[in-house]
């Protein structure tokens, strides 16, 4: 047998979901861990960051990284890991896209410190204490990270070889990934693991490509016709800006599509692509009517970006 | 707003009808501020919204997209397709916190030159009200 | 005085540091364990539409997403005025109960086992997962890793994914179940019964007739007395997805019960410059700092606090095993923090007793899954037992239902206060005991933290930036002496 892959995995500014998407892997985990010496991994292993310090250069083979970047911390660890890996992977759509953490690029920092530690209600902060990146106590000194303006994805801080997208990445994402680096077939670098074509390909609603829309409903406002298309009848679904590859998970328990995959392949942003797209099923040629139609859209921006503002052709907001 | 400030506007001009007509606006000697690069398109319905976004993020001040009136397009239904498009591109915009008025569709024919003038003179003058945008600066925190 | 820090502190689910201040005399003088991370969930859920909360808040946490998404739906429920159908409820409840067992799998056996059945002593590299089914047998190990597969099935089923999970609308949910998919869930329920059963067989084996560890959980090195709270039924049992709040005292009298309408009047949260989660305290007693009994305005939640702050279980299994802990224990309320995994064992088997009952209901299978909103209130709040303790989701919204303020306040910062003071009160008797402060006594430190099972990916929802520096200057009792100020 050849010699054992050294693994690493990092939760960065993530939910752990990524985490437990490796673990949902089942019987396959022990595959990983006959053909992987793993050489950290917080959540389930007891090394520590000072065990990683101290490998030498590149001699982590593979290292999945999952989380956005927002802090001091994050950062320094995501250069640590890139100096640490042969191969570098962002894993889900938080290190691949900025993910839902980083929708708060629609804010600035400022608000949100204002909003969590002062303003909301339950809060008793009269003194206006925020945490500080360093805090003496009588007994000596305390440092936490430095949180940065705002969030980016992991190719935004080093160089990343390959991206793994989803919310967390699916089973059959992770099989195919780990195939790859098992057999040593790897893709080209750049490479994001997940289907050819936009999720509208492979999802099993029915498509008439028929202009037909006159209102748009939110979700819960009325019970939609299960085997036709959701944007045909008004549901904003973010199917046609989207990548293939997860097998319409949400669509199929009758949800729409946020675009956890990120961008299909011909698709630079998400938000341009989506307003062609809803353009299209508007029936109505009248300015005055198509006015009063897309006024019921409600937050097109948290809608069309919700995976991938820090990624988008405008980062944030003003 | 400072006063020497110079919009920079980015225009998308449908060659069969708007870039004639502004073709007219130059050979007839009609005066309009300089602060437009136009881009020949084939079509309004060409215009893709990442043009539109590009064009914000990589520091232009303001957007002016032109092509034939309704019923008058080459393609039949390119400017219907703009049409609907439009509102739903100044609607993003202004949820990202970019402000309506830089963003304008407008129908200007072939001997319409005059009418262009008179667009960009507007736009100009209420982006430049406006101030400068500095998308590129904006972006920059997040690179 | 010498700084002692553990980082990351690992098997745990988010980031977290230990700060361990030693004085020269080898005495450990305090313990502050710091969450260094925020991700700021509250401010970029304004200007949301609020039914889109249900799946935005799960990421707060994909260790348990679930409970984020019932506690989202449930305040957008009430945002709406609208219940959801008693078939919905159930579908609901039925996905919430496989959550429950699968996240407790996870916790127990990936988390937790690896202290008891690997050992404190073993080497790092075999105390995880791993090593746990080196121990117990490859076979064992398989039937851990389907079961927990089983319950996410379950989830899967009915909610699209089985971690972020999409079923939830207001007035009820998005899919019905099919005769096939509740003939399946059936299957695995029963089996998943079979190994609740099984797992507390393990925990008696390994643990209760291991008079070490049986001395470990019952010494004082891992004691805190602080109040206990949870959700009930009317009749006061231990409910997950709904009733009231109910808070009992140190003497296991209770004191407050509440619904979640009222919750502000009952709990406030208190900051900290040297961490970003914020501590969470009983608002009729104040902010009483790091203290545990007669005084203290702290709260134990989780498996432990909530079999404190209940009077029993609803299903009989789980029920006997309630009574035989506090039995063995001699005490309610329990002090005794490492019985946390006791009490989660004992969860696990009434979380597969009521799965069973839920599924042999015939309406689930109705179609009558969602009510319409007819108008929009404009606020909701929901509340759930998180796996890891009492969960809040507090939404206050436009006439569109678009949100303009959330407030969320996890089940982890609950235990925040009692994580802290047990790692406070462990670090100092475990270093007086053996003299000095190594990797043994560190790993039984860290013990102390997991038997809380936090979540600090939950814990850390929000996400700030630098700031101006405010130092808080506290003398030896802890009162505040000075404030530095650079702003
Ligand atoms: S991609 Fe999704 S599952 Fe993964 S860390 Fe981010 S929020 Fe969690
Ligand atoms: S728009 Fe959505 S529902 Fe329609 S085909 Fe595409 S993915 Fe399916
Ligand atoms: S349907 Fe869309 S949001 Fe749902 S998992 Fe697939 S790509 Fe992600
Ligand atoms: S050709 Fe001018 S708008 Fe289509």
């Amino acid at each position: 047998m050849s010699a054992k892959l050294n693994l690493a995995i990092y939760w960065a500014g993530s939910c752990g979901g990524c985490d437990v998407s490796i673990l949902d892997i089942n019987e396959r985990i022990l595959d990983v861990a006959q053909n992987c010496d793993i050489k950290f991994w917080p959540i389930a292993m007891d090394f520590k960051l000072s065990d990683v310090e101290k490998y030498a250069d590149n001699s982590i083979d593979v290292c999945l990284f999952n989380g956005c970047v927002r802090n001091s911390e994050q950062e320094h660890i995501a250069k640590l890991l890139r100096k640490k890996s042969k191969i570098l992977v962002a894993f889900g759509s938080c290190a691949y896209l900025g993910g839902i953490p980083g929708m708060a690029n629609f804010n600035k920092k400022q608000e949100i410190l204002d909003r969590v530690y002062v303003e909301a209600q339950s809060v008793e902060n009269s003194e206006k204490i925020f945490p500080q990146p360093h805090t003496k106590v009588a007994e000596g000194e305390l440092e936490i990270p430095v949180f940065h303006d705002y969030v980016k994805s992991l190719k935004q801080i080093v160089d990343v070889d390959y991206f793994i997208p989803g919310c967390p990445p699916t089973t059959e994402i992770i099989n195919t990934a780990l195939n790859a680096i098992f057999s040593g077939k790897l893709p080209p670098k750049g490479t994001v693991i997940a289907g050819k074509k936009n999720l509208c390909e492979e999802c099993p609603k029915e498509k008439t490509d028929e202009k037909k829309v006159k209102k748009f409903v939110r979700p819960y406002q009325v019970i939609f016709d299960e085997k036709k298309c959701l944007l045909e009848q008004g549901i904003i679904c973010i199917g046609p800006a989207t990548i293939g590859g997860c097998g319409a998970r949400c669509i199929s328990a009758n949800i729409p599509c946020r675009g956890c995959f990120g961008p299909a392949l011909d698709v630079s942003d998400i938000g341009a692509k989506m307003l062609s797209a809803v353009a299209s099923v508007i029936d109505s040629n009248d300015p005055v009517e198509i006015e009063k139609i897309i006024s019921e859209i409600p937050d097109m921006a948290g809608m069309f970006y919700r995976f991938t503002l820090p990624v988008s052709l405008l980062r944030r907001s003003k | 707003m400072s006063e020497n400030f110079e919009p920079r506007i980015v225009a998308f001009l449908c060659r069969w009808c708007s870039y004639t007509g502004a073709d007219l606006a130059g050979t007839s000697r009609i005066k309009y501020p300089a602060n437009v690069v136009p881009i020949k398109v084939m079509c309004s319905g060409r215009v893709d919204p990442t043009f539109v976004l590009k064009a914000f993020a990589d520091g232009a001040d303001g957007v002016l997209i032109c092509g034939c009136h309704p019923g008058d397009c080459h393609y039949d239904i390119g400017n219907y397709n703009m049409q609907k498009r439009a509102p739903l591109i100044s609607k993003l915009l202004k949820e990202m916190g970019i402000e309506e008025k830089r963003f304008r569709l407008e129908w200007v024919s072939a001997s319409e030159g005059d009418r262009f003038a008179e667009v960009v003179k507007e736009i100009t003058e209420e982006v430049r009200n406006l101030g400068p945008l500095n998308w590129k600066e904006i972006k920059e925190a997040v690179k | 005085m010498k700084k002692i820090t553990i980082d990351p502190i690992t098997r745990l689910e988010g980031h977290g540091k230990i700060d361990i201040f030693v004085n020269d005399a080898d005495e450990v003088e305090n313990v502050y364990l710091e969450i260094p991370e925020l991700r700021g969930f509250e401010k970029f859920c304004e200007g949301r539409p609020v039914e889109e909360l249900p799946r935005i808040v799960p990421k707060i946490c994909g260790v348990c997403p679930g409970v984020h998404h019932m506690a989202s739906t449930k305040a957008v429920d009430m945002v709406f005025g609208v219940k959801p159908t008693e078939t919905a409820k159930k579908l609901r409840q039925i996905f919430y109960q496989a959550h429950n067992i699968h996240s407790h799998i996870a916790h127990f056996y990936a988390l937790a086992a690896p202290d008891f059945i690997v050992g404190v002593d073993a080497d790092k590299s075999s105390r995880n997962i791993l090593g746990v089914i080196a121990k117990v047998g490859v076979e064992t190990g398989k039937k851990v890793i389907e079961s927990r597969a089983k319950a996410q099935k379950i989830q899967a089923m009915l909610a699209g994914h089985q971690t972020h999970v999409v079923m939830g609308l207001p007035g009820g949910v998005s899919k019905k179940m099919t005769k096939e998919e509740r003939e399946e869930a059936k299957r695995y329920a029963a089996e998943l019964l079979e190994f609740a059963k099984f797992t507390n067989k393990i925990f008696e084996d390994v643990i209760l007739k291991n008079k070490a560890y049986v001395d470990l959980i019952l010494s004082d090195t891992y004691e805190t007395n602080l109040y206990s709270m949870g959700l009930v039924d009317e009749n006061n049992k231990m409910n997950m997805y709904d009733g009231k709040v109910r808070v009992v005292d140190t003497e296991g009298k209770e004191v407050y019960k509440f619904k979640e309408i009222e919750y502000l009047d009952y709990i406030a949260e208190h900051v900290e410059p040297w961490t970003y989660l914020k501590f969470p305290y009983l608002k009729k007693i104040g902010w009483k700092g790091f203290t545990d009994g007669k005084g203290t305005s702290l709260t134990l939640v989780a498996p432990l606090g909530r079999l404190n702050a209940a009077d029993g279980l609803t299903t009989p299994l789980a029920q006997a095993e309630y009574e035989r802990m506090y039995k063995t224990l001699g005490k309610k309320p329990v002090t005794k923090m490492l019985a946390q995994h006791w009490a989660r064992v004992i969860e696990l088997l009434y979380f597969a007793e009521n799965l069973v009952e839920l599924l042999n209901d015939d309406s689930i299978l109705s179609d009558d899954i969602r009510n319409i909103p007819q108008e929009v209130k404009g606020e909701g709040i929901g509340i759930v037992e998180a796996q890891r303790g009492t969960l809040i989701h507090h939404y206050i919204t436009d006439e569109k239902a678009m949100v303009k303020k959330a407030n969320i306040i996890v089940a982890t910062a609950f235990n925040y206060g009692a994580m802290t003071l047990t790692l406070k009160n462990a670090a100092k008797k475990l270093a007086k005991k053996e003299g000095k402060i190594d990797d043994k006594i560190l790993n039984m430190i860290e013990m102390a933290f997991r038997a809380f099972d936090p979540c600090f990916g939950c814990a850390t929802h929000s996400l700030p930036g630098t700031m101006p520096l405010i130092v808080k200057i506290k003398n030896k009792k802890g009162e505040v002496i000075d404030i530095i100020r650079r702003d």
